[in-house]
């Protein structure tokens, strides 16, 4: 018990009347990091819950986990693949050459090892640069800082590709953290989803760095195109030709953003939400049915010049970030809707707007990141028609 | 008397600004700030514009029946903006290609009414065109820090001058795209307004809504 020891003994220092009361922030962060929050309920109404904000964010952080993995490995994959016929370049595959490891795609150790060699730079630039930000804030504002930035920096790795380079990240997640978070009043207050916003900023700031078919695989000379740019330009039916199955899709193998390849990481982490009910399952059930809806009436209404059209709803569901925005950004309860009701609504509004940006706008081949942001901001709209439609309701009653 | 001609000249400057207080005028404030040049002679558009008007107004102000006001300033008002085109396309052709139907649209641009409903109708002429200048000049302070930050972060330069060498011609400098489109203003603008709010918390306005907290025992 010597950390406790030492806790105890610190905190006099940072309690109110203490030399570093304004440190506070920082000395909770730290400590409710060891150890559970001591924080109980002191106020009306005495409603008592073991999910507090800790868990739930430290639940969400377990779901990725599968995903986490599975990026690493795609990841390494994927360059391994490439180098075999490309040849090695960059720091990484200098380390990788120096610990003997070698670059056989065949081996798990080997790409779960040179995925991580992307993967982790980018998760330590993001937890620098938003833990300074965050940090930054609660000192000045004395507010706490919570474990909801743990779930957003790992959310916003998980979401970039594997060549983005590491300024970028930084400008990313202070973007996320600053304007889609704090300037609003902190975790709890954010109508957007702060790690979808970081992304956002980096798509429309550096384009050429966030989409195309260089950026997938980070090895010179290779050029890969994501499963969702194939169908556009050729239809989903020539993604055999390239080489990808609709099980390649499902279990991830192909180029994409680091952890959003993996349909099928995604729903084992979707399955830990759901059991563990921090996800709730309206918003999922309302996202794949207008997905699949809206998918299914594009089927029959067929188009001769855009073989999107014809992209079934189960290709829909394993490429791009359909699976990943489905798992851990529309069941993310703060931009959501928060009626039960307005929560079926908000699902199908990205479900059908991500059909609709992927398949009738030229522009984005990918929809899911534009289609999650563009629902959180009427995310509030949708709650406020549910709560007037309940009023009418009972006031017709009361007649 | 001077005194206050000083205050009118410097009040809107950051006191009491019309976009970053009174949060008039963003719509060409997000069009024309994409660079500095731009900018300049957008400002110096709105400058004349608003002290002209004003002092115009302010000469009729007696005379205007109270019902057709609004028309009758929009006639001196537009007469104005079509002049102040008209010799932007014969001496500065390429900016005002670019400025395009903003010129045209200084008519409609809250500030110029807001000042000659709010001012003009009331003060003696000197008096309303100083105050027709101020708050051009304050519109077009905005307008040159947010011109800056755009122009120099989104292409690299400061009037047109390669400040930043981009990627694209051999330099280091990667151009932040968003910032050439017109909606990264309002962050610059936002982001403009939490920093003056912070100098001036009296700025700050009252909440519409407390988050109720219950007593704590």
């Amino acid at each position: 018990m010597g950390l406790r020891n030492f806790f105890d003994k610190l905190e006099p220092h940072f309690v109110k009347g203490g030399k570093y009361e304004r440190y506070f922030p920082i000395f909770e962060m730290v400590e409710s990091l060891v150890y559970t929050p001591k924080t109980v309920t002191t106020m009306a109404p005495h409603a008592r819950s073991y999910v507090d904000m800790k868990r739930i964010m430290t639940y969400v952080v377990i779901a990725t986990i599968p995903a986490i993995w599975f990026s690493m490995y795609n990841a390494g994959l994927q360059v391994n693949s490439a180098i075999a016929t490309l040849g090695p370049s960059g720091w990484r595959a200098a380390i990788m050459e120096f610990l003997g490891v070698g670059f056989d795609a065949n081996s798990i150790f080997a790409n779960i090892m040179h995925g991580a060699l992307y993967f982790i730079p980018i998760y330590l630039t993001t937890l620098i640069v938003g833990g300074i930000w965050e940090v930054l804030f609660s000192v000045v504002r004395g507010h706490e800082v919570n474990e909801g930035f743990l779930v957003t920096s790992m959310l916003f790795v998980l979401i970039l590709p594997p060549d983005v380079p590491l300024w970028q990240v930084a400008l990313g997640i202070s973007f996320g953290v600053v304007i889609g978070k704090e300037v609003f009043g902190g975790t709890g207050k954010n109508f957007l989803n702060p790690a979808l916003t970081g992304r956002a900023f980096l798509y429309f700031a550096y384009p050429s760095y966030m989409s195309g078919d260089t950026i997938w695989t980070p090895v010179d000379g290779f050029s890969g195109a994501t499963a969702l740019s194939i169908s556009a330009s050729e239809g989903y039916e020539k993604l055999a030709t390239h080489g990808i199955t609709w099980m390649d899709a499902f279990i991830g193998t192909i180029q994409g953003s680091l952890g959003e390849t993996s349909a099928l990481a995604c729903m084992i982490g979707l399955a830990f939400l759901l059991i563990t009910k921090i996800a709730n399952w309206r918003l999922v059930l309302g996202c794949l049915g207008g997905m699949i809806g809206f998918s299914l009436l594009l089927n029959v209404i067929g188009s001769d010049t855009n073989p999107m059209f014809a992209m079934p709803w189960y290709w829909h569901f394993v490429t791009g970030g359909f699976a990943f925005g489905l798992a851990f950004m529309v069941t993310e309860p703060v931009s959501a809707s928060h009626t039960n009701m307005g929560r079926y609504f908000y699902g199908a509004l990205i479900g059908f707007m991500v059909v609709m940006i992927r398949v009738i706008n030229p522009a984005f081949p990918e929809g899911m990141m534009l289609a999650i942001l563009f629902a959180n901001v009427f995310a509030p709209l949708i709650d406020y028609f549910v709560v007037q439609s309940n009023v009418k309701r009972r006031k017709k009653r009361n007649v | 008397m001077s005194q206050t001609y000083k205050k009118m000249l410097v009040d809107p400057l950051v006191d009491n600004n019309p976009i970053t207080l009174q949060v008039l005028g963003v719509c060409s404030a997000l069009a024309v700030t994409s660079s500095l040049n731009v900018a300049v002679v957008m400002t110096l558009a709105v400058t004349v514009v608003t002290a002209f008007s004003s002092m115009f107004i302010s000469i009729l102000r007696n005379h205007i029946p109270g019902s057709i006001r609004i028309i009758v300033q929009m006639v001196i008002i537009a007469s104005l903006v079509i002049v102040v085109d008209q010799v932007l396309k014969a001496y500065a052709f390429e900016i005002s290609k670019t400025l395009s139907v903003f010129v045209g649209l200084i008519i409609t641009n809250c500030i110029v009414m807001g000042r000659a409903e709010a001012f003009a109708m009331q003060n003696p002429p000197l008096a309303s065109f100083v105050d027709g200048i101020g708050n051009g000049l304050g519109y077009g302070l905005i307008l040159l820090l947010v011109g800056f930050v755009r122009e120099l972060f989104g292409s690299g330069s400061l009037f047109g001058i390669t400040i930043l060498e981009t990627v694209n011609n051999g330099g280091w400098y990667v151009p932040n795209g968003l910032l050439l489109l017109p909606p990264s203003a309002f962050f610059v603008i936002g982001l403009l307004i939490w920093a003056f709010r912070t100098w001036k918390p009296e700025q700050v306005e009252e909440r519409e809504f407390k988050i109720q907290s219950v007593e704590e025992h």
